[in-house]
């Protein structure tokens, strides 16, 4: 069988903990050798699905827990998710269209899951309405070495 | 992250170092604001080129600016990305807000001389 790691984390949905989350991902990905576009896109993508969770799952001062757990196998796969108990979201296809947002749309981008998505493989939505939601993004990295 | 400011003529120049994200750039926001009007400027330029980390979070901040800038029919124009950024901003469509320079200095020019359309329509690369 293929070995894999596992790590298991559990924050605050405070906003200084985004770079917490993404550079936990950084860290437990760096023994797979990812290169240095394959490591920006992994910690932008956490950034952005760990933003979401305070932007829009646990709202104004509320806070609440973030679940974030990581696994890689040997061959090179990651696999993250990123899980919280806040509000959930009614229409998941919605939210994920490119420049849509509950937000103030003067100051939000509406981007985050179009930048998840253009930057991982796969990008799982599972939402509850008043439960939570559940992110998942995959990434295979490139195992193939160039000379 | 951090921001710092210069004015030249009607144009302040905002250069950002350090990770923008989310928690960072309520902040950032506020500051760049409030300059923008202590100092009454009409233009606004975004340095990215000490900027080590950036996700949509950014994309806001720009927008954000635009809005503002435009009341004062200002421009907007970023200078210095690397290609993760310009990837995030051409993802989505800033470019065919805000004028895209390699550096600042080129940015200022640019802001001097063409007081022209409303958006830049500019390069994206």
């Amino acid at each position: 069988m293929e070995r894999t790691n596992r790590i298991k984390v559990e924050m605050l949905s405070r906003s200084e903990n985004e770079a917490i989350a993404r550079n936990i991902a950084a860290v437990f990905i760096t023994p797979l050798d990812p290169t240095m576009e394959e490591m920006t896109e992994i910690k932008t993508a956490v950034s952005e699905a760990v933003s979401n969770v305070m932007l829009h799952a646990y709202k104004g001062d509320q806070e609440g827990p973030i679940y974030l757990e990581m696994e890689t196998t040997e061959s090179g796969k990651v696999t993250i998710t990123v899980e919280d108990r806040g509000v959930g979201i009614d229409d998941v296809q919605k939210a994920m269209e490119p420049l849509f947002t509950t937000g103030d749309s003067r100051e939000r981008s509406g981007m985050g899951f179009t930048v998840m998505e253009s930057f991982m493989d796969k990008v799982l939505v599972d939402s509850s309405p008043g439960k939570g939601t559940k992110v998942t993004l995959i990434k295979s990295l490139d195992r193939v070495y160039g000379f | 992250m951090e921001v710092t400011f210069e004015m030249i003529d009607d144009i302040l120049i905002s250069v950002l170092s350090g990770e923008l994200d989310h928690h960072s750039s309520s902040e950032i926001r506020e500051n760049i604001d409030q300059t923008y009007d202590v100092f009454k400027a009409k233009h606004i330029i975004l340095s990215f080129e000490e900027v080590t980390f950036m996700d949509s979070s950014g994309v806001g901040l720009i927008m954000g600016r635009y809005n503002k800038a435009r009341e004062r029919k200002g421009k907007i124009a970023i200078a210095g990305c690397n290609e993760h950024i310009s990837r995030i901003l051409e993802m989505a469509g800033i470019y065919t807000i805000a004028g895209c320079f390699a550096s600042t200095a080129e940015a200022v020019a640019a802001l001097q001389d063409g007081e022209g359309g409303e958006t830049w329509n500019a390069p994206t690369e």
